[in-house]
């Protein structure tokens, strides 16, 4: 499963990337969004998978599954969402004054 | 202990003044501060009787010891003579800019970073610990850079204040690698265990490297031949200034690390000839340079940097006493030079202090200090006249001044070189004392200049901005009270030999007996070759000063183009352009292009090494069982995934991107992780709405304009990452050379008393980090507000413009 897990992390990181160096501000978060889908993957991956039970001290005596990459994971998934969220509102005031979300054109003057 | 509160108090006042100034008249600030170098003087000469005996003190206040970096100060001598100057003329220099500078000046500012300067050029001569002496030292740096552009909106100021950073601190980092040097020698930053293993050093490989670095940093610092090019330049600072930091004391720090660092270099020819011709070199230079000015504080940068060239070749003439055991016949002879040394930077300190604040009164009063402009002044300034007497004459080496004494003393240095033969000197016998006496006519060429063009002559009213008239009492005492030094110290120079040089003198020469190397200093020695070289200086310099309009075409040989002053342009120029081209290039403003170069390091560096150490290794033994409606689920998100390139409606897009965030959530439900999969679930929803919410604001996603070349690129860059990333986790994701730490969390509930131990390690093992996520949240939450907030009140601003 774990090898599974990997090549499927994998793809998305391709697909995350392919996004993030698109010209769209819009893929570019989108991009980031499916980044850290991966990265949560890929932590959780790392501690093996299904080699235990639900890490509740009341629902079984164990052996548990490693507890310590969920800790983790579920710092990330809100600390992700808090950024996503900023960033979106971000493109939204880019949009706003700008009038394009097109990264080609947002590069400022050069003398700046 | 107390010398360590002597260092830091200016800092400390230094950081109150921005805190006080505003409870306080503007034109009192100067008052208060004057306070702390006048303690401080006080203070520091409190302990002369004591130094005078030959007692040191030392404190040590461990820093970072593992490092060898303790905060050592070191009271001898030699730190007593600079303690004086710095908060002696720094008191004076205090009173006088009280009456220099208006109260329209930002006088927080000044005062600031004079306070500043003070206490890192005490921290630079009372610091026993090289790091330590360092870091103050790059400190006297940037202040005096703060100092020189003070009138900031000035162009040659900050023109000024950048050649004098640049320049210092590049020696600086240049002495720091000849400090590290020393270290990696010894093992030790301390300049007293340094000196204890002379004979190691000297032993070493590194010696001359070592040696080069320091004197490379000495040599920035004081100004000498052919890094003087920044004083001239730096005199765009406030006179007080120029009489503090660039004549009295901060130019002296390079005088004063080498007579602090002669006991541990000494012995070799390298040192012997560099400070000696460098210091020679400067001395003939500056002078012959000071005669063609014609702003008077440019003369006095140059004959600056030829009196700091005398002291300098001095002392590499004093360090010559170390060549050979002590014996009574010849070590004097020698360790006079080095005596004289430290006599005429006291001497330099106080004629070219007075000398500068009668240039600053002149300024202030008559408003020019081009000498083509000025004359006739002595009807109306007869004290500051006085002052302009009194200390060129000393600068030029003339009875009843402190200067005749300590010249015909280096006279009598250079002339006896011949006494015994060291390090081959040869012909050098004979020119050393020709260069020292044409310098030293230059030298009594343009103190006669300074006198008589100012204040004698014709006078034209035309010519200058205000009426002149006498400067006020306040102005007029500091000066005075330096010119009754440099008066006293001729009628009783062996008081200050006594109590101040010759406790000094045991710092640069430790071996020697001092009694029989301190020289017993008085102004008439009958007729000897010395004073038949001072009665040379006055005719040639009499004959010379009036001649001056028939040979001063000399000058024209020197044009411009080929200075230093050129050559640093050009190098500043030519860096400044070639940078900015190089930055221009790579930092273009395309998002997409600074991801890029992420990326391609990532791989390239980290791809490389994985590649190269053969780190790879694949071993599906070790996984789990791969369940039917697994694989489908894996399919699904990788289809969704892949379906997300081409998705042509951003609302498309958003829920394939929802459904990949559903489908990770499923996944954690299988993988025994419910807390995640709830708040996955939970997220997942917020975040889609979100998305939707924004889309009733934002455009559409236009289909990529992109050529086929640039996708290309990108899906290379991206199948590049995508697959290291999966080589990587394949390799480590069987890992088993530690143990995991896991199992500690699993006793969560005898721990933390919480039963679900993801919980108990959010909010017991690891509440910080948590605590800090929800600052985060905080932070993110304010953001989004912040940015709705501010379209709000634009708009309103737009329609009241209208």
């Amino acid at each position: 499963m774990e090898s599974v897990m990997v090549i499927l992390v994998g793809i998305l990181v391709t697909v995350a990337t392919y996004l993030i160096l698109s010209r769209n501000l819009i893929r570019v978060i989108l991009g980031t969004a499916l980044l850290s889908h991966a990265v949560h993957l890929l932590i959780l991956t790392m501690g093996s998978l299904k080699k235990g039970n639900v890490p509740l001290l009341s629902d079984s005596d164990g052996p548990y599954t490693d507890a310590l990459p969920q800790a983790l994971i579920l710092t990330a998934i809100v600390i992700s969402f808090a950024v996503t969220a900023f960033v979106l509102v971000l493109t939204f005031r880019t949009y706003g004054t700008n009038k394009t979300d097109d990264l080609q054109k947002l590069r400022g003057n050069a003398d700046e | 202990m107390i010398i360590k509160l002597a260092v830091l108090l200016p800092f400390l006042a230094a950081a109150l003044i921005p805190l006080v100034h505003k409870f306080i008249k503007r034109e009192q600030i100067g008052w208060f501060v004057l306070a702390v170098p006048i303690l401080l003087f006080v203070l520091i000469s409190s302990y002369i009787p004591h130094t005078a005996n030959g007692k040191t003190y030392m404190h040590t206040l461990e820093w970072i010891p593992s490092l060898s970096i303790n905060f050592t100060t070191y009271l001898d001598g030699l730190s007593m003579i600079f303690g004086l100057l710095i908060t002696g003329v720094g008191s004076l220099v205090i009173l006088y800019s009280n009456f220099y500078l208006s109260a329209k000046e930002s006088l927080h500012h000044f005062y600031c970073y004079l306070l500043l300067f003070m206490g890192a050029m005490l921290g630079v001569v009372f610091s026993d610990n090289l790091l330590v002496l360092y870091t103050f030292w790059e400190l006297t740096s940037v202040s005096s850079f703060l100092l020189i552009a003070f009138w900031h909106h000035r162009k040659a100021s900050r023109a000024g204040a950048r050649k004098a950073m640049v320049i210092t601190v590049s020696g600086g980092v240049a002495m720091l690698v000849g400090f590290l040097m020393l270290y990696a020698m010894t093992n030790t930053f301390s300049i007293r265990e340094l000196i204890a293993q002379v004979d190691v050093i000297q032993q070493h490989e590194l010696f001359i490297p070592a040696l080069l670095c320091v004197l490379l940093g000495a040599f920035t610092k004081s100004a000498q031949f052919p890094f003087h090019i920044w004083l001239p330049d730096a005199m765009e600072a406030p006179t007080p200034v120029s009489a503090y930091l660039h004549s009295a004391t901060m130019v002296k720090a390079g005088i004063y690390l080498v007579a602090r660092m002669t006991p541990i270099f000494v012995g070799v020819p390298t040192w012997f000839w560099l400070v000696t011709s460098i210091g020679l070199l400067t001395l003939i230079w500056g002078s012959f340079n000071a005669v063609r000015q014609n702003d008077l504080k440019a003369l006095l940068a140059y004959s600056t940097i030829s009196q700091l060239g005398l002291i300098m070749s001095l002392l590499g003439i004093g360090s010559l006493a170390f060549a050979f055991e002590f014996s009574d016949a010849l070590t004097p002879v020698f360790a006079l030079a080095g005596f004289t040394a430290l006599f005429h930077l006291v001497n330099h300190s106080t004629f070219k202090g007075a000398l500068f604040m009668m240039v600053g009164i002149v300024d202030h009063e008559v408003g020019t200090r081009d000498l083509r402009r000025l004359g006739g002044l002595l009807p109306f300034m007869p004290l500051t006249f006085s002052i302009a007497l009194i200390g060129a004459f000393s600068m030029a080496g003339l009875p009843p001044f402190n200067g005749f004494l300590s010249k015909e003393m280096f006279f009598t240095a250079v002339t006896h070189l011949d006494s015994f033969n060291v390090f081959s000197l040869g012909s050098a016998v004979v020119w050393i004392p020709v260069v020292a006496w044409v310098a030293s006519v230059f030298t009594f060429v343009y103190s006669m200049i300074l006198i008589f063009k100012t204040f004698f002559g014709n006078y034209h009213p035309e010519r200058l901005d205000k009426e002149p008239h006498e400067a006020p009492f306040g102005m007029l005492v500091s000066p005075f009270i330096l010119c009754a030094l440099v008066v006293l110290i001729f009628f009783f120079p062996n008081v200050l030999g006594h109590y101040i040089l010759q406790p000094a003198l045991a710092s640069v020469y430790p071996s020697f007996p001092l009694e029989d190397i301190t020289p017993h200093i008085s102004p008439w020695h009958g007729f000897n070759t010395e004073l038949f070289m001072t009665l040379g200086v006055i005719a040639v310099g009499i004959i010379l000063y009036k001649t001056k309009r028939y040979w001063s075409y000399v000058y024209t040989f020197l044009q411009p183009r080929h200075s230093f002053n050129a050559l640093y342009e050009w190098v500043i120029t030519t860096t400044e352009n070639n940078s900015q081209r190089v930055t221009n290039q790579y930092m273009n403003g395309y998002l997409v292009h600074y991801f890029t170069y992420i990326y391609i390091i990532f791989v390239g560096i980290i791809g490389s090494y994985f590649v190269l150490s053969g780190a790879f290794t694949f071993d599906p033994s070790k996984d789990s069982k791969v369940e039917t409606f697994e694989l489908m689920l894996v399919c699904l998100v990788a289809c969704a995934a892949v379906a997300l390139l081409f998705a042509k409606s951003r609302l498309s897009s958003v829920l394939i991107n929802g459904l990949i965030g559903y489908c990770v959530g499923f996944f954690f439900i299988i993988f025994r992780a419910p807390d995640l999969a709830l708040t996955q679930l939970v997220v997942e929803s917020v975040t889609t709405a979100l998305f939707l919410l924004s889309f009733k604001y934002l455009p559409h996603i236009k289909p990529e304009v992109a050529s086929m070349a640039t996708k290309w690129r990108n899906a290379i860059i991206s199948v590049a990452v995508g697959s290291l990333v999966t080589l990587i986790g394949l390799t480590v994701v069987n890992y088993d050379k530690f143990e995991p730490i896991s199992t500690y969390f699993e006793d969560s509930y005898e721990l933390a008393g919480g039963k679900n131990i993801v919980n108990a390690i959010l909010g017991d093992f690891r509440a910080f980090d948590t605590m800090l996520e929800v600052v985060v949240l905080f932070i993110a939450g304010l953001g989004v507000y912040t940015l709705i907030k501010l379209r709000n009140r634009k708009e309103a601003a737009d329609i009241e413009n209208k």
